[in-house]
């Protein structure tokens, strides 16, 4: 099959989650609602720059978008009994996986990219367009398979797979310098911080806006592709050793 | 060296040849003389079950092939295995002269598939679902409007062309899935339990659009079922599976005949008699149901004879008397008793 049809095929899927799953529940309070309410219960009544602000709320927002969609799909397709279906045309698990990941990818970047207009409208900051579009779209794709990662459980409940990644997300948030600066944190978690890629994508929007960064920007964009291709090869073996799990 | 022996070497030998000639000749040609799914010793654990146990056959072109058993026999493995979602832990599998493992994409690129536990998208409408399968099939652009038209108008779904598929009553989704598995005209379908749960108008629907693929596209269809009915009137041979072993097969005649074994005599007698009685003066197997007495018998036109004997000689007038066809559900259950 030529790569043409590979690619054609793969953004059908993508198409299709784009239909179906971004105005899904689930979607909307995890990839919106909770981010937005947990980064105004941080930020309001502090002394936070608008400069300051864009950079978290731009992680926290790439970082929850992409991740809410991805733990909807697999479950919600084996719960409607769709993925079968999909998988008896020609199309196999790596196809689907990275068709929805583009959906996913697609969507966090497209509000993330709102917020970043917001920034710009409001004239709070300037940004260097092409740290800034790589960390868009290296982070997006990087969590959008984080999140398709935790739905290899073969489960068809949404609510399993989306506790199981809000297991992963929280911890996350607070050990990538988003509400705590890397600089302030004891030796340990700082330790603990460079093991999150969240923590380069947090670096790489500072370094966008002009703002200080601990790490290098050519450095975090090298861990951050790191963990993008890492991601992506662990979260297809995942799906391909359970899908015999989930036909049993 | 046994006879068995050199048959069995001469089999293999014009066996390898046909093979080797056939893979030489144009695609086109091969499929006028090869099987269209051979599947070879094929086997799926799951764990300790074992689910499929070193199944073998073989469906030519243009046949219909109904592949029977219980619940958990190992269909619906088998046919995954077949159509290359499933990896089999032993032995191979071959679709339109294709190794299902190797080509898996191509595969199912040729077929269409009906699985059983399946569905449309019900967030989608019944035109997108087609469109997204059509894309996925790579349907080119200029024929895809035209052909799912003209499938929703086949299948009595034209007037729900924007209607959401979640919308649809059972009957109809299934139509639409059938539609789904069309829009690429396919060479080969495999189907798990398509009219399961219908309404009768809708299952007789389906089979009447299945045999008029079959008869008029040439369309080679692989069909599981529950419906013994449905299997004895749509199949030309039929496999029986029970605990992943295939059992037999044949066709429903010969599966009847071989397997229904003996044949059964209906009679009513004006006068009550008992079944003791009229077992003992014919020598056979009879039961009573109301005032039917049915006597089960290896030669049917003895019975009859012995039956107007016992008549004449008790003076007890018959009221009727019938011969019972051997079903394919009695077939069935002996094969699975079996």
């Amino acid at each position: 099959m030529r790569i043409r049809g590979y690619v054609a095929r793969i953004w059908a899927v993508a198409k299709k989650d784009m239909r179906i799953y971004y105005l899904k529940g689930p979607v909307v309070i995890f990839g919106m609602l909770i981010p937005a309410f947990l980064y105004l219960a941080y930020a309001v009544g502090r002394n936070i720059t608008p400069q300051q602000a864009i950079p978290g709320i731009m992680s926290m927002t790439v970082f929850f978008t992409s991740t809410s969609v991805g733990p909807v799909i697999m479950p919600w397709e084996a719960r409607s009994r769709t993925l079968e279906r999909l998988l008896s045309s020609p199309v196999n698990m790596s196809m689907i996986l990275l068709g929805d990941a583009a959906a996913s990818a697609t969507f966090a970047v497209a509000l993330t990219t709102a917020v970043s207009l917001v920034g710009l409208s409001l004239k709070v900051c300037t940004f260097r367009l092409a740290i800034l579009a790589f960390n868009l779209v290296a982070s997006a794709l990087c969590y959008s398979f984080l999140g398709l990662a935790m739905s290899a459980y073969p489960s068809d409940v949404p609510a399993t797979v989306m506790m199981l990644s809000s297991l992963v997300k929280f911890p996350m948030v607070f050990i990538s310098g988003i509400f705590i600066p890397i600089e302030v944190m004891p030796t340990p978690l700082k330790m603990l911080s460079l093991l999150s890629p969240l923590t380069y994508t947090t670096e790489l929007f500072r370094a966008s806006v002009g703002l200080n960064v601990q790490v290098a920007p050519r450095f975090a964009a090298l861990i951050l592709a790191a963990y993008t291709a890492a991601v992506t090869y662990v979260t297809m073996r995942l799906h391909k050793a359970t899908l015999s799990r989930r036909f049993q | 060296m046994s006879r068995g022996f050199e048959i069995e070497f001469i089999r293999r030998a014009i066996h390898k040849v046909y093979e080797l000639t056939a893979r030489m000749l144009p695609v086109e040609v091969q499929w006028l003389s090869s099987d269209v799914v051979k599947a070879e010793r094929l086997t799926k654990r799951f764990g300790e079950l074992v689910a499929v146990d070193h199944v073998t056959f073989t469906v030519s072109k243009g046949e219909v092939f109904g592949f029977l058993g219980p619940n958990g026999a190992g269909k619906t493995t088998t046919i995954r295995m077949l159509i290359g979602i499933l990896r089999p832990d032993g032995g191979r599998a071959e679709v339109l002269g294709l190794d299902v493992e190797k080509n898996g994409l191509e595969v199912r690129n040729r077929i269409g598939v009906v699985p059983e536990a399946s569905n449309v998208y019900p967030d989608l409408t019944v035109w997108q679902n087609l469109m997204f399968m059509a894309e996925l099939y790579m349907v080119p652009k200029q024929v895809r409007k035209e052909r799912a038209t003209n499938l929703l108008e086949k299948l009595g779904l034209e007037r729900f062309r924007d209607v959401r598929a979640g919308r649809l009553s059972k009957g109809l989704r299934q139509r639409l899935l059938l539609c789904t598995a069309l829009i690429h005209e396919p060479e080969l379908l495999f189907l798990d339990e398509p009219t399961s749960g219908l309404d009768v108008q809708s299952a007789h629907e389906i089979r009447r659009m299945l045999k008029e693929m079959n008869r008029e596209h040439g369309v080679t269809i692989f069909l599981t079922t529950h419906n013994l009915r449905e299997a004895e009137e749509m199949c030309d041979r039929i496999g029986i599976i029970n605990r992943g072993k295939l059992v037999t097969i044949s066709t429903p005649t010969e599966l009847k005949e071989k397997f229904a074994g003996l044949r059964c005599v209906e009679v009513v007698f004006e006068k009550d008699v008992s079944p003791e009685e009229l077992s003992k003066a014919l020598g056979c197997e009879v039961e009573k149901r109301e005032r039917t007495l049915r006597l089960y018998v290896d030669d049917v036109n003895e019975c009859v004879c012995k039956v107007v004997d016992y008549s004449k000689r008790s003076n007890t007038r018959i009221t009727s008397l019938n011969v019972v066809q051997p079903s394919l559900e009695e077939a069935f259950l002996r094969v699975i008793g079996s």
